[in-house]
């Protein structure tokens, strides 16, 4: 098969770190190559951060170029837009509504673009947009947004829900694995 | 799945092979993209790890415990080698007991450093073997392999990661640990590096590259891959990946696994059986050169460039493929910089310094983000320790013009490292500077490790503790004041006190990272929206935690730590929700 590609964007400190650890879990125990590129360092104090997940027959590239990604994850909704030009042409965007100003907006040397779910849709790109901070709140914590977002990744995915919480169960501590639980199925199932 | 496979980090992947290589003895200092490495091999109890004060003294302590007989390892990344490249050079000469293996990390992009620069000049220049893995998997291998020749050839051996390698996951075999054991034996001629040895040494690095060099030829760190005669690639390292990703099985590569000696038949070869030659490679063209010095024709960084990192795209474009382009947005896109976290310690003093109108000479950690606006403090950054360099000579030049209003700053981490010799030339020397040591209690760029001034090893476990103010004492510095820089008026007296002062000083500006575990956080402050006046005045500070939105500032409950640096810039007493003057 073909090599597949899922990106995870988002802000600096916002854990996208644990959704690549858990969808390369996921991957591997499905028996694919897999290949997990993430960011250290400078860029993690509040900058722009991508998470590269390649699996397929054979992954040799760690990262993902324009024009590539299969799914965009993203954690905010600014970090969405500035990775479209990433997305494949039949690729889906899943993002999360919520909204981080950067410096240059906090500062006023720039303004955050308003309704970019649209925009996003009227490039052409498919979007589904979720507020995943109230899902992960109702969950029972505001740091599950990212579990509430591979809860909706999952509902493009043919696996049987057993594979998703075995990886969940591997990567999340057993005192909040409830509590993933739900925020899961919160994701998953968002209407 | 087998269960000796698993998806690992390029870096714990690296330290898993030095765990099986039966390695006992790494010293390193952080620094990205290489940290992982010794944080992972920390984790295992058979092997002895620390955080050294520099990298210089990392590769010494690991020439000493290869010299005692065990397989020993140091890390660091591209700019740490150049501290660490003294011993390096003449380790060449002495070679090793137990074998001696070293990773440089490449920054190419500079995802997290200050220059490009490629390391293997270092390995050329210093005549030492030089390995490239291209992935999790080779990089555990290679760990192994350059132990191997590390004994066999008498040398100390490189391992090469770059970004991309250390920080991507790809699957790995696992194997178990064997520690072999090297008696020490006195030997003066071997490793006391006086002229009269050394000139005996030399002939014997000399030879030992073309016994390398002769290895290469046939060694399957180097492999060919040929599937036909048209297009021949010669690569290595992450380039490697992307030559895949774009050609598949479309062209013949040469892929080196080995990049110092490179193997001259190998290349003849290689390049005999094919009608056109590349090289793709990141950074400096050191295989073009090579190739093209034995006068095979041969592109390169003709198609390629110099700077930055590759990817599949930028080697299918340069090679006239075409990339196809999906969506675009006609909105404008603001830039998310990396920004000084809510509740940054270093917020406060670099607020300070900029309200003064100081000149502040910089140093390498999170505080370099002081040079960002709005703060837009900071005035020169190089390398590890130069705040301090820097600001003696500037001073030296500049003198009355410049002694008060000048400033180093420079962090605790990196004081020890390199900032104690700078701090001892203004001494000696006297030049009336103004010091700013950032105490927060961590090297935090990297991650969060131990340094000799917290008290703690890499394990967590209770360490010795340097007293900062009892060392800049000692080296005859009679001002030495601590500040906490949550606290602005304090912040402002010592700095003008200090500044106006006739004799040089040292100015602690101390309080632990916020993100550190065990520090406490105050809970959100809130603005009191009939209060505020909507002035800006608490913008000045470039808090990620505040914004102003129709008219009136406004906190982000999930990042603010109520540090209350915001409350004292505001005119009117808005926020709320902080006694006043908070305590340490």
């Amino acid at each position: 098969m073909d090599t597949k590609n899922i990106m995870i964007v988002g802000v600096g400190g916002q854990g996208s770190l644990l959704a690549s650890k858990l969808l390369g879990h996921l991957l591997l125990s499905q028996g694919y190559d897999v290949k997990v590129s993430e960011v250290h360092g400078m860029s993690q104090r509040g900058g722009s951060v991508v998470t590269y997940v390649r699996y397929g027959d054979a992954v040799y590239s760690p990262v993902i170029d324009e024009g590539q990604a299969d799914f965009i994850v993203s954690f905010e909704l600014l970090e969405a837009a500035r990775w479209l030009p990433y997305l494949k042409k039949d690729g889906i965007i899943v993002t999360n509504t919520q909204q981080i100003d950067p410096m240059p907006v906090i500062t006023g040397a720039a303004e955050y673009p308003e309704n970019l779910v649209d925009s996003l849709k009227n490039a052409g790109a498919k979007v589904d947009a979720l507020d995943c901070l109230t899902l992960a709140e109702q969950a029972g914590s505001a740091k599950a947004v990212n579990i509430v977002l591979l809860g909706r990744l999952s509902h493009y995915f043919d696996l049987p829900d057993e594979v998703w919480m075995k990886s969940l169960e591997a990567n999340v501590p057993a005192k909040f694995l409830e509590m993933n639980k739900k925020a899961f199925e919160l994701g998953k199932n968002y209407k | 799945m087998s269960d000796n496979k698993q998806l690992m980090l390029g870096n714990k992947a690296l330290a898993r092979g030095l765990y099986e290589a039966g390695v006992c003895f790494i010293s390193s200092y952080p620094g990205t993209p290489s940290t992982e490495i010794t944080e992972e091999a920390a984790k295992y109890d058979e092997i002895y790890c620390e955080w050294a004060p520099n990298e210089k003294v990392a590769m010494e302590s690991a020439f000493g415990a290869c010299l005692a007989g065990r397989r020993a390892f140091c890390a660091q990344k591209h700019v740490g080698l150049n501290v660490a490249a003294d011993p390096l050079y003449t380790m060449s000469y002495t070679g090793v007991n137990a074998g001696l293996v070293i990773v440089v990390a490449d920054d190419a992009g500079m995802h997290s450093s200050q220059n490009e620069q490629d390391s293997r000049h270092h390995a050329i220049a210093a005549k030492v073997p030089m390995l490239e893995p291209s992935d999790s998997a080779e990089a555990l291998e290679f760990a192994k392999t350059a132990f191997e020749l590390s004994e066999k050839f008498d040398t100390p051996v490189i391992i090469k990661m770059c970004t991309r390698v250390a920080h991507s996951q790809s699957v790995v075999t696992v194997g178990e640990r064997t520690v072999p054991d090297f008696p020490y034996e006195k030997n003066i001629a071997k490793y006391v590096m006086m002229p009269g040895n050394a000139k005996k040494r030399h002939p014997i690095v000399e030879a030992r590259t073309k016994a390398l060099a002769e290895y290469a030829e046939t060694s399957p760190l180097n492999r060919v891959e040929m599937v036909g005669t048209k297009t021949g690639i010669i690569t290595s390292s992450t380039s490697y990946q992307y030559v895949k990703e774009v050609f598949g099985d479309s062209v013949s590569v040469l892929k080196l696994g080995m990049v110092n000696p490179l193997p001259e038949k190998l290349i003849r070869d290689f390049a005999a059986k094919v009608e056109e030659l590349y090289v793709v490679e990141e950074l400096d063209p050191i295989i073009e050169n090579y190739v093209k010095s034995l006068g095979i024709a041969v592109q390169g960084k003709d198609i390629l460039p110099v700077c930055d990192e590759y990817s599949q795209n930028l080697i299918a474009k340069a090679f006239g493929k075409d990339v196809e382009k999906t969506f675009a947005l006609e909105t404008q896109i603001p830039n998310r910089p990396p920004v000084m976290c809510a509740g940054c310690p270093h917020r406060g003093l670099f607020y300070t310094l900029k309200k003064n109108k100081c000149t502040v000479l910089g140093d390498i950690g999170c505080y370099t983000l002081g040079a960002v606006p709005p703060l837009g403090a900071i005035e020169m950054t190089l390398c590890m320790g130069a705040s301090i360099g820097a600001l003696h000579g500037f001073n030296k030049v500049r003198g009355k013009d410049s002694e008060g209003k000048t400033v180093a700053v420079i962090g605790d981490s990196t004081f020890m490292h390199s900032g104690m010799t700078g701090l001892a030339n203004v001494a000696y020397n006297q030049s009336n500077s103004t010091v700013i040591i950032v105490d927060n209690s961590i090297t935090g760029m990297t991650g969060h490790q131990q340094n000799p001034t917290t008290g703690y090893n890499i394990k967590g476990d209770p360490a010795g503790k340097i007293d900062l103010e009892a060392l800049c004492r000692a080296m005859g510095f009679e001002r030495v004041r601590v500040v906490d820089p949550y606290n602005l008026a304090e912040c402002d007296k010592v700095l003008k006190e200090e500044l106006a002062a006739d004799a040089p000083s040292v100015i602690i500006s101390r309080r632990p990272c916020a993100l550190l575990k065990y520090v406490k956080h105050n809970p959100p402050l809130k603005v009191n929206k009939e209060l505020c006046i909507g002035c800006k005045s608490c913008m000045r500070i470039g808090c990620p935690a505040i914004s102003v939105k129709e008219g009136k500032a406004t906190i982000d409950n999930t990042l603010c730590v109520g540090c209350n640096v915001c409350s004292q810039m505001c005119p009117v007493g808005a926020f709320e929700g902080m006694v006043a003057g908070r305590e340490a």
